[in-house]
């Protein structure tokens, strides 16, 4: 319970937030908090909370799984590399052949996302394949 | 009509009119004793999913309590209304809330191929996994570390040992 005080916080910023599915439990000393955001801001704002309570990330007693569900399939999502273009692959995992690329910032559309790592994009010139769903936040 | 009639009328109409009287009395409408009991559940929030219908006299109770104590107990005001002659009391007991699933913890494999995607990017950071936990070590920039921990926190490892030097 020691560890829910300390991230009570963050507990309480999950619930108001609407994450659906929000799982909190502890488990062997480590704290694990599971759910999905409805977009993207919502992580980024319970992640920069993550960040005020343990700014190294080097406590080891959290690990805070939210996932970005877009609702429907069709949604887009803009590609949110730092600078560089993103890899779409053939299949989910980056040692796949690359079947094209878009570029930063570009909007693609979301065909399924099939992991919470990997998801099924096709781009508007008609590139489909997998992409890392962390550089892709749903708009 | 001669005065003994007149009066045997009158007299009757006296008697008939206090019958009617004392039935009217001792028999509220249902829907009042309806309304007397939705009053009661209001004051007390167990009671909220509870519904209450009367008829001649009888109330029945149906809905959810969250545990027996508020099922004898709304069973109790029902029968403290005046009026009711007896509660049939069709209560359900909720189940309790199941616990929290523990948490999904993924393969030392599941868990490697996961970490080889999430560092990719991040040339400087080694990672091992052993035992589904997740080792890092190394060196990061601090604008890129947020950036590494949730895409390693989605891989359900049980643990993240962090020990990057933070640059």
């Amino acid at each position: 319970m020691a560890l829910q005080e300390k991230y009570r916080q963050l507990i309480d910023a999950s619930k108001t937030a609407g994450i659906s599915n929000l799982k909190v439990r502890e488990q062997d000393n480590i704290l694990y908090i599971d759910g999905e955001a409805p977009n993207g801001q919502t992580k980024d704002k319970l992640w920069d909370i993550y960040a005020k309570i343990d700014p190294d990330f080097q406590a080891g007693d959290l690990i805070m799984d939210i996932n970005v569900t877009a609702s429907a399939p069709g949604t887009r999502a803009k590609v949110v590399t730092e600078s560089s273009n993103l890899n779409i692959r053939k299949g989910p995992g980056t040692d796949q052949p690359i079947a094209g690329k878009a570029a930063h910032n570009e909007i693609v559309t979301i065909v399924s996302q099939t992991s919470d790592q990997w998801w099924l994009i096709r781009t508007d010139k008609g590139v489909e394949g997998y992409a890392y769903a962390q550089y892709l936040s749903p708009q | 009509m001669k005065p003994f009639q007149l009066k045997l009328l009158m007299l009757s109409l006296v008697c008939l009119s206090a019958l009617e009287f004392s039935s009217c009395k001792s028999k509220p409408k249902d829907s009042d004793l309806q309304a007397s009991f939705n009053e009661k559940a209001r004051s007390d929030a167990q009671m909220s999913n509870i519904t209450a219908t009367a008829s001649e006299g009888v109330i029945t109770l149906n809905g959810e309590c969250p545990d027996p104590n508020c099922k004898s107990n709304a069973e109790q005001a029902a029968r403290d209304i005046k009026g009711v002659t007896s509660v049939v009391n069709n209560i359900t007991i909720a189940p309790p809330p199941s616990p929290v699933p523990a948490p999904e913890i993924a393969t030392n494999d599941a868990l490697s191929t996961g970490v080889r995607d999430a560092v990719k990017d991040h040339p400087g950071v080694k990672a091992e996994v052993t035992n589904n936990e997740i080792y890092l070590t190394g060196e990061i920039k601090r604008s890129d570390l947020p950036a590494l921990m949730q895409k390693l926190s989605s891989l359900n490892a049980k643990k993240i040992n962090n020990n990057l030097t933070i640059k």
